[in-house]
């Protein structure tokens, strides 16, 4: 038993932190936020990254790697901030036109919400009679439908791991912020009660990265329930500690935590919900 | 990320399991918990019994009569003797998990020769005295003093939640050996002993716990004195031994627990079907949220295990990382065992109910978890020290 990153896989992480940084900046994201549609350019760069393509067999055109890989590179996806169907194009690689190269879109109906179905060339699932909700992410258009969930453990364990890439990077900002902010004479982070706030959300996604490695290993359906119900309660609780240490500034538009929050929120009803995981570990007891 | 066990690590469980099956009938009933002897007489026959066959220290290096154990095996070894309910180490606790590792890093030759085999053994308890009445927290406050004299440390002062002491031969003693002086840190004057518990000056008097047993003791020292040959590490660093210490307390004393902790929820989920709470739709998602919980801290151990087994050495901080979780699941393991009983909750006849509340010491011990959060906001994200 070796439950660490091999050198393939850090490498792998690496260069998608690497290309997320160059193509999707703090003012890509500002210009995304104000202009929310699909870079189509960006999504070819994935494409030709291998991010779609990454576990479809190489004699079909793909890189032939593992769920435990892509779980790594969705988890910087969830670091970035990267909008679009992510896991859905993803899963549809190999069985949609275009989609495990990058130039097509594909969105699934999962359950009673469904994302960028305008956006999308390909909608699998019946999105018949779908209402445009006033998304509460702005990087994530949804529409409401009549459609019931079909359970995909891999796109619940991808979406597990975006949450962690999201619960990681809020943790980054709020101990940022706690050592630059100063008052009453001293940076916040000295203050107990930042501290503590900060401690937990490290805990908080530890205990969850671990979970959704394991899950992504396994591939056992229980595991990935729990994977999923972890990283959620880490995305969505660190984002929360993260606006509150940021006091007054997270409480803006300007800075980013809002952003990590919804989608936290977004992704908790996509593909899993807690209520739902909760239901298939008990049963598993 | 590779979870599989080699075929040398299968066959050591499998050897293990088998070893396991014949021994577990041949145990004495388990004692009652308020009689220490007994106590002390079934927890040292389990550990004489692991000895003969193998078993003992496995995790500790060959050079101090381990078994020198990868820590997969470890691994192992504390999943399967869970797995078939064997004891838990018990009085052996402290000279196992806490002064055998410790002499084993920093003893001398001499020391490790006379304290290590009889605790692999069995022959010999040991108890911890690091808390004082004002020093829980800030263990560098403490105040025992030990005055050189000749060959002697001369011990006077007082200790408490000194686990074992009633039944122990020997006890991890944190004395301070230079006086409390401002311009010094005061963690600087402190120094690690070996005290004989059948010492002239030594009081022991037991501690009543909430649970209503006496778990704990403390220890009144009166001019005890300890030959200076029973000191490890050097004088005044003892504070520095002490951290070694407590890295083996909270990176892996714990684990064994977690698949306790993985069978008693799976009891109660057959108590709750049983009773009809798994029809309460919060008690059966809660009982799945904790199938969650303990999954996910048995894995975040391999990734621990597995981190330090690259790095090399004693576990590191990710330590408080597990022990801060691990010990709030362990209480949220109880307050749903109180949802399924209802009524039964109250019933102290349970031994459910007795592990509820001895819970409520786990956020407690081996460091509260407000100091854990310091330690990792401090020392894993980098915060700044402050009040």
């Amino acid at each position: 038993m070796d439950f660490q990153l091999t050198a393939d896989q850090k490498a792998l992480r690496a260069a998608m932190r690497d290309l997320l940084a160059a193509r999707l900046d703090r003012a890509a994201l500002r210009a995304a936020v104000e202009r929310p549609a699909l870079d189509r350019e960006l999504w070819r760069a994935l494409g030709e990254a291998g991010f779609f393509a990454l576990r479809l067999p190489e004699r079909e055109g793909g890189v032939g790697l593992t769920l435990a890989d892509a779980a790594l590179v969705f988890e910087e996806a969830g670091r970035a901030l990267l909008p679009g169907p992510l896991v859905a194009t993803h899963l549809a690689a190999g069985t949609e036109p275009g989609a495990a190269t990058g130039e097509s879109v594909v969105t699934r109906v999962d359950g009673p919400l469904v994302g960028w179905l305008a956006e999308a060339d390909y909608v699998q699932g019946d999105a018949e009679g779908a209402v445009a909700l006033r998304s509460v992410d702005p990087l994530t258009p949804l529409h409401r439908t009549r459609g019931t969930r079909t359970y995909v453990p891999e796109a619940a364990l991808l979406a597990a791991a975006e949450q962690v890439g999201s619960a990681s990077r809020s943790t980054e900002l709020a101990v940022q912020h706690a050592r630059s902010r100063a008052q009453f004479g001293q940076p916040i982070g000295a203050f107990q009660a930042v501290k503590h706030l900060c401690a937990d959300m490290l805990v908080r996604t530890e205990v969850a990265r671990a979970a959704v490695y394991a899950a992504a290993v396994t591939q056992d359906p229980c595991e990935i329930a729990g994977a999923k119900l972890l990283a959620d309660e880490a995305a969505v609780r660190g984002a929360r500690d993260c606006l509150q240490v940021h006091g007054g500034m997270g409480f803006t538009w300007e800075a980013e935590v809002h952003l990590h929050l919804k989608r936290a929120w977004v992704r908790a009803e996509q593909w899993q919900s807690a209520k739902e995981a909760a239901e298939v570990l008990a049963a598993a007891l | 990320m590779d979870l599989t066990c080699t075929e040398e690590e299968e066959a050591f469980r499998s050897r293990l399991r088998d070893w396991l099956s014949k021994a577990l009938p041949r145990l004495p009933p388990r004692p009652d918990p308020s009689d220490w002897p007994a106590r002390r007489a079934y927890d040292t026959g389990w550990q004489r019994m692991l000895y003969d066959a193998g078993y003992a220290g496995l995790h500790w290096p060959v050079a101090a009569g381990g078994r020198g154990a990868t820590p997969t095996q470890h691994l192992i070894y504390l999943e399967e003797t869970e797995r078939a309910g064997a004891p838990y180490v018990g009085a052996n606790f402290v000279g196992l998990l806490h002064a055998g590792p410790t002499i084993a890093a920093e003893g001398t030759p001499e020391q490790r020769a006379r304290w290590l085999p009889p605790v692999l053994r069995g022959d010999e308890i040991w108890c911890q005295g690091f808390s004082e009445p004002d020093a829980g927290s800030d263990l560098a406050a403490l105040r025992t003093r030990a005055v050189r004299d000749g060959d002697d440390y001369v011990v006077t002062g007082s200790k408490i939640w000194t686990s074992h002491a009633e039944v122990a031969d020997w006890c991890e003693l944190l004395v301070r050996t230079a006086p409390i002086d401002a311009s010094v840190p005061k963690h600087r004057g402190i120094t690690w002993l070996a005290l004989p518990m059948d010492a002239p000056g030594i009081t022991v008097r037991p501690l009543r716990t909430l649970a209503g047993s006496a778990e704990f003791a403390e220890v009144f020292l009166d001019e005890v004195r300890v030959p200076v040959a029973h000191r490890v590490g050097a004088e005044n660093d003892g504070w520095r031994v002490t951290m070694v210490t407590l890295a083996f307390e909270r990176g892996t004393a714990f684990v064994g627990e977690v698949v306790a902790c993985r069978r008693t929820l799976t009891e109660l989920a057959a108590t709750a079907r049983r009773n009809g709470a798994w029809d309460d739709d919060e008690t059966r998602r809660r009982l799945g949220a904790l199938n969650a919980e303990f999954t996910a801290l048995w894995r975040l151990t391999q990734w621990n295990v597995s981190a330090s087994t690259r790095g090399g050495g004693a576990p590191g901080v990710g330590g408080s990382v597990f022990k801060l979780r691990y010990s709030h699941a362990r209480q949220e393991l109880y307050e749903t065992a109180a949802r399924v009983l209802g009524p039964d909750a109250l019933d102290l006849g349970r031994a459910l109910i007795l592990d509820r509340l001895s819970s409520l010491s786990y956020t407690i011990a081996a460091g509260t978890s407000q100091i854990q959060r310091n330690i990792v906001a401090e020392r894993i994200l980098g915060l700044p020290k402050g009040r």
